[in-house]
């Protein structure tokens, strides 16, 4: 689960990582309000969306006088902003965060995020903050300091020199410094991160140092125990129909193409979507069932399928292990009923009584409903169907 | 032959008397597992499916000779469980559970490398050697004993690449579930060795998904030590950027981790890859009968 950057801040603040002053605002006069609140001369407006690259597409402004937060507060709220994160359709920003001014000597990144290869954290930090990380990573990456810290011992001291040295600061900024990075993985670890990235993290002229913008993702497995952070999902960031399927246990990503797919397992509906492509057709979801395909879910996975009007075809493939197929063939059939399923249904079963479940399809004899003997075939009748060709 | 379990294996079951821990327990006995009891703290005392009860890791250990645990507590108890496991000298630890948290498994998954305890999953089929020892989820009767290792991130990709080598009349010696979690126990590249050593396994199936770099350091690992064939699937090169397709594992940002750059690797480390998980079957036959 993803937060704003003024969710994070929020964080942030409970564990005295420096953050600069602001408030979040959903109407350009609670802007202006935020801004007269913060007092100063200079504010920053900035669109709160789950995306990075806000900057460069135009989402944060600087204003230098209350007439110019309103101007910009009206112009921000209730832009489409496109970043190189959001895809080509952008985002709507419904809220800005309205912060004071910093005054900026230097500006730098600091990451924290779990390295699988040492299967523990890791805080990256740079010099070359403001830019996107992933291309300093790959054109520079001599560039990025990477210091992993194991669970068992915590942050240390010495993790912090590592990157305070390596970053080539003054002797006066390395205290706060490692301060700061000592807070920042207290952060991380307390609250189930799965990754937060301060970009920039600016150095002040005193030689302080403020997390200008803030980004954190949660482990979804631990929000059990975060509840006020569960609290902080804003479902409008959310796609609705992925959102719809995960209430009923679906794991659903829309795609562009036209072969709806309903899959048991993460990698078996990946697979099955390679196998689309591979065979010269082009897969219109991601759809996991889960592990329980009975008549309501599948109903439920029809109906969802069903609302990307691109859908010609839908390519049933599972492979049934606990759950035997022949209950899964009545759990199609009865699926068939509850929704109105106009377009060709291919359907694979394989594995536990797959005999059983192709002779209940075949009786059933329903005109819509083709099946396959096995995942190549499948893919292949899909594909066929949802270019009109003939089976 | 196989690798790590076998007919003999002496397995308990963590998390023995709950719903998941009966139902896959009991298929697991049926299937000729020597499965010789079970651990639910306060139970201890009584039996379940015929087997005894204990309330500690450390009494199961003791009282039975078990060598490996079969773990199906609720993910906050996760890591608890597998800590108790290394602790009382259990060798391999296979988690099936789902959704355990990642910082807990960054925890346990460390504790069991310091105690010395292989450990296989989260969030994973489990492992099986065919017609002999089933510790795990998978539906037994697909896996006909026989001369190819598998090795996969993905449970369904399992059953789906074993049924299609049974199918082109080969079988399995063993197969393993190793789970597509950040953390995770037993990876490729601590299995192949161990099918390489295997005098009965002729040829390995690997299965990998986008993210994360696994298939990476496996494919640098088989260019170094693997002389037996390899053919592999990586799943999700039609996965769009930045998309999680289900597993916390399958995370694509910008160019690591994608389908295109592993199979790039394998290929470039000799392994046979195929572009559809519905070649899997047919290629094993073609290196087979070469």
């Amino acid at each position: 689960m993803n937060i704003h950057e003024y969710q994070a801040k929020e964080i942030f603040k409970r564990y005295s990582v420096p953050t600069p002053n602001g408030y979040v605002a959903f109407s350009v006069d609670e802007a202006v309000q935020n801004a007269q609140k913060l007092g100063g001369s200079i504010w920053v407006v900035k669109a709160q969306i789950h995306a990075g690259g806000r900057g460069l597409g135009g989402g944060v402004k600087l204003a230098r006088s209350l007439e110019e937060v309103k101007s910009l507060a009206t112009e921000i709220l209730g832009m489409t902003l496109v970043t190189h994160q959001t895809g080509p359709a952008g985002k709507l920003v419904q809220k800005i965060y309205i912060e004071e001014g910093v005054d900026i000597a230097d500006e730098l990144y600091l990451g924290v995020v779990l390295d699988r290869a040492k299967e523990m954290p890791v805080l990256m930090a740079s010099r070359e903050g403001g830019m996107e990380i992933e291309k300093v990573a790959a054109a520079t990456p001599e560039k990025i300091i990477k210091v992993a810290v194991d669970p068992f011992i915590g942050f240390q001291a010495f993790h912090g020199r590592e990157l305070a040295f390596g970053l080539g600061l003054a002797k006066e900024e390395i205290g706060n410094f490692i301060k700061f990075a000592a807070a920042l993985y207290k952060v991380y670890m307390e609250n189930d991160a799965e990754m937060i990235e301060i970009n920039p993290l600016v150095k002040t002229k005193s030689g302080n140092f403020v997390a200008l913008d803030g980004k954190m993702g949660f482990d979804d497995n631990a929000l059990y125990r975060h509840p006020e952070i569960e609290a902080m999902r804003d479902l409008s960031e959310e796609n609705a129909a992925e959102r719809e399927a995960s209430e009923f246990g679906l794991s659903y990503i829309k795609l562009d193409g036209n072969v709806g797919c309903m899959v048991n397992g993460a990698g078996l509906a990946m697979g099955t979507m390679d196998t689309i492509n591979y065979v010269g057709g082009s897969p219109a979801n991601f759809l996991d069932v889960g592990g329980s395909a009975n008549a309501q879910t599948v109903a439920k996975g029809f109906e969802i399928i069903l609302q990307d009007k691109n859908v010609k075809s839908i390519f049933v493939n599972i492979f049934g292990g606990i759950v035997r197929c022949d209950r899964i063939a009545n759990g199609i059939l009865e699926a068939t009923k509850l929704v109105d399923v106009h377009v060709p249904v291919i359907v694979r079963l394989d594995g536990t009584n797959a005999k059983e479940a192709a002779e209940i399809l075949r009786q059933a004899n329903i005109k819509n409903i083709i099946t396959a003997t096995d995942l190549g075939d499948g893919a292949k009748k899909a594909v066929a169907a949802a270019n009109g060709g003939a089976l | 032959m196989s690798i790590l379990v076998n007919k003999d294996t002496k397995v308990i079951v963590q998390g023995f008397t709950g719903k998941e821990g009966s139902f896959h327990a009991e298929q697991c006995i049926a299937y000729g597992t020597k499965i010789v009891g079970g651990v639910t703290p306060n139970k201890g005392g009584t039996t379940h499916l015929d087997k005894p009860v204990f309330n500690t890791v450390l009494e199961a250990v003791k009282a039975t000779g078990a060598t490996v645990s079969m773990v199906f507590v609720p993910p906050s108890f996760v890591a608890d469980a597998v800590m108790e496991a290394a602790d009382a000298g259990i060798e391999l630890a296979v988690i099936i559970t789902e959704g355990a948290p990642v910082r807990d498994m960054q925890l346990a998954k460390a504790y069991a490398v310091k105690k010395g305890m292989k450990t296989i999953g989260p969030n994973c089929p489990g492992i099986i050697t065919a017609e002999e020892c089933k510790i795990g989820i998978m539906p037994g009767m697909i896996f006909k004993k026989g001369n190819v290792g598998l090795i996969s991130k993905s449970g369904t990709l399992t059953y789906e690449g074993a049924n299609q080598v049974c199918n082109e009349g080969f079988g399995i010696t063993t197969a393993v579930g190793i789970g597509g979690d950040p953390i995770i126990g037993l990876s490729y590249k601590q299995l192949l060795p161990l099918f390489e050593a295997d005098p009965e396994t002729e040829a390995i199936v690997m299965i990998g998904e986008i993210g994360g770099d696994l298939e990476i350091q496996a494919a640098a690992f088989i260019k170094e030590h693997i002389t037996k064939p390899v053919v592999a699937f990586i799943a999700g090169q039609s996965a769009p950027k930045g998309k999680r397709m289900g597993h916390a594992g399958a995370i694509i940002s910008g160019s690591a981790g994608t389908a295109a750059e592993k199979m790039a690797a394998l290929e470039a480390a000799g392994v046979h890859v195929v572009k559809s998980p519905a070649e899997i079957g047919k290629k094993v036959a073609e290196v087979l009968k070469k």
